[in-house]
């Protein structure tokens, strides 16, 4: 039995008066790695943001609809409480600068002021770490700071991070797209490891990509979600003439 | 047809070097101006350097009738005023920055309380001086009277109470940009794993501009150690130094600035003018020193 972790009912949002997202209704399932692609500005991170309600930090956004974890409504939690239960990656690796490996890693139980036994936070390093695929290169040197890493490190040291606090859901912002092609496969092998445990849903700008590594695609136009298929038939044969265009390349 | 642009004749090429000199002229004359002021202070200086030694700096008695100076009580008058001045103004200048920088860094709003804030630095220190007498004397008098000290209304705090406002923007106004300058990839980072605004500011917004928060709060002092107007009127012109401490803060007293104020004109023999030069060399050292310190952090900082 397959179960729904997050879904979406007629969910919009807004950045002032400009509608992005326009009655988005989606059900993602667990352990799946889903794909959201489609031009840019068509509203696909900032549904992304408001799965995980990063999107009300700006000034001036606003959101409407039903957006459910399970079966709790997200817009009716604590975002602090949200927040912990989707984690996220950022299109730029962005480890805290003034923190060791170590300390970026349980960053999230330091912000937060959460104590806990020194054998249980090496326990999550190392376990976040190993899952992250990052252990082997950095169990040396776990006290220097996380932005000597390499940039492909550097996020997956940030999918540690965000493992470390035993998500349900990940959501990558285009995580791959400011990383050289040897870090973006290895990142994207992570992927098909991590939906052991996560579900994954990535926005990517890069159709191969979400080809690869996905099991489900979104595609996002112009504030709509045109079309949720499996990753296969959507690339093979999709339903909507405008995902057809986007595959083909007729727009970008 | 030839390009005439390519063409450049004599009278051009001989202005780029006349108009390259000027810069160069110009830029060199402020130098030559410090350099200047530095020797001229030194050479002053010497009569009393010669003649007081260096147990001028710790020589606690100032009378230049019976022709005593020992600069330790003014040494003492210049540091205490600037410190407590320095601690009141850090908790404002660090709200300012955070409030501003973070919470609200766009909109008229923020633009207008950060020009305000900017305004204060703008006012000449006279009028500071004017509005201390007129408006803090008399309350601090009352609370002098409160807690049992006497109640001069003037001295050490009040000074350093008008000198924490009007240091105030130094700090504020750099703290301000640095703070906006965080990259919102890492404070996002942090809401991300569940932080609060609080946890934020505290984790990633703290550690990514403390030095320049502190470079900022050295530029205030070096500012706070050469105010002479305003501390002139509202320090009490005492040269001997208080008993008690208690005395010490709440009575009148004077500093490096202030002395040479008030007593330059009254300077009648070689040794005691030589002795209130000597003074502005001391002064001069210790704010150029608090001064290269505070731009050696902000240049390390804008450089990471």
């Amino acid at each position: 039995m397959e179960h729904t972790v997050v879904s979406a009912s007629k969910f919009n949002a807004w950045f002032g008066d400009n509608h992005v997202v326009k009655d988005v209704s989606i059900g993602i399932e667990k352990n799946q790695v889903i794909a959201v692609m489609g031009p840019s500005g068509c509203g696909k991170t900032t549904f992304l943001r408001c799965i995980n309600r990063m999107h009300e930090l700006i000034p001036g956004a606003t959101a409407k609809g039903s957006l459910k974890l399970y079966d709790d409504e997200v817009y009716t939690m604590n975002p602090i409480y949200v927040r912990y239960k989707i984690g996220m990656v950022f299109q730029r690796p962005n480890p805290f600068p003034n923190l060791s490996i170590y300390d970026n890693v349980v960053a999230g139980y330091k912000l937060n002021g959460l104590k806990m036994a020194k054998a249980d936070m090496d326990n999550i390093v190392e376990k976040s770490l190993t899952s992250a695929a990052l252990w082997k290169e950095v169990k040396d040197s776990l006290h220097k700071k996380g932005t000597f890493l390499s940039g492909g490190q550097q996020q997956r040291l940030c999918i540690a991070r965000a493992i470390a606090m035993e998500p349900e859901v990940i959501l990558f912002d285009e995580p791959t797209s400011a990383l050289d092609p040897i870090s973006t496969s290895s990142v994207e092998q992570l992927f098909h490891e991590l939906k052991e445990k996560y579900t994954l849903i990535i926005v990517t700008h890069n159709m191969q990509q979400a080809a690869r590594v996905s099991d489900k695609t979104a595609f996002f136009y112009l504030g709509e979600l045109v079309e949720f298929d499996d990753t296969k038939q959507m690339f093979t044969a999709p339903a909507d003439v405008r995902t057809q265009n986007y595959i083909t390349g007729r727009f970008s | 047809m030839k390009n005439k642009r390519l063409d450049l004749s004599y009278s051009q090429m001989k202005w780029e070097t006349i108009f390259r000199r000027i810069l160069i002229f110009m830029s060199i004359v402020l130098v030559l101006i410090v350099i200047g002021i530095l020797i001229t202070l030194i050479m002053e200086s010497m009569p009393s350097i010669k003649s007081l030694g260096i147990g001028y700096l710790w020589g606690k008695v100032w009378d230049p009738v019976s022709n005593i100076y020992g600069a330790y009580p003014f040494l003492i008058g210049t540091l205490l005023t600037s410190f407590i001045a320095l601690i009141i103004s850090i908790p404002f200048s660090y709200a300012v920055s955070i409030y501003l920088g973070e919470y609200n860094p766009k909109g008229w709003l923020s633009n207008l309380l950060k020009n305000t804030i900017e305004l204060i630095a703008a006012v000449p220190s006279i009028i500071y001086g004017f509005w201390g007498l007129f408006v803090l004397v008399p309350i601090i008098r009352t609370f002098e009277a409160k807690i049992g000290v006497a109640p001069y209304g003037i001295g050490i705090f009040t000074s350093s109470l008008i000198l924490a406002v009007m240091i105030i923007p130094y700090a504020a106004s750099l703290g301000i940009t640095l703070i906006r300058m965080v990259p919102s990839p890492l404070k996002e980072g942090a809401y991300a794993l569940g932080a609060t605004r609080f946890e934020v500011i505290r984790s990633v917004i703290m550690p990514f501009t403390r030095s320049g928060l502190f470079a900022g709060v050295l530029l205030s002092l070096g500012r706070a150690l050469g105010e002479t107007m305003a501390v002139t009127m509202l320090i009490g012109n005492t040269s001997t130094l208080a008993h008690t401490f208690k005395d010490l803060i709440f009575g009148p007293s004077n500093t490096m600035a202030s002395v040479i104020a008030n007593e330059f004109t009254e300077a009648d023999h070689t040794v005691y003018l030589s002795a209130l030069i000597e003074l502005g060399l001391v002064l001069f050292f210790v704010t150029v020193v608090i001064n290269l310190i505070g731009k050696r952090i902000i240049t390390r900082f804008t450089n990471n």
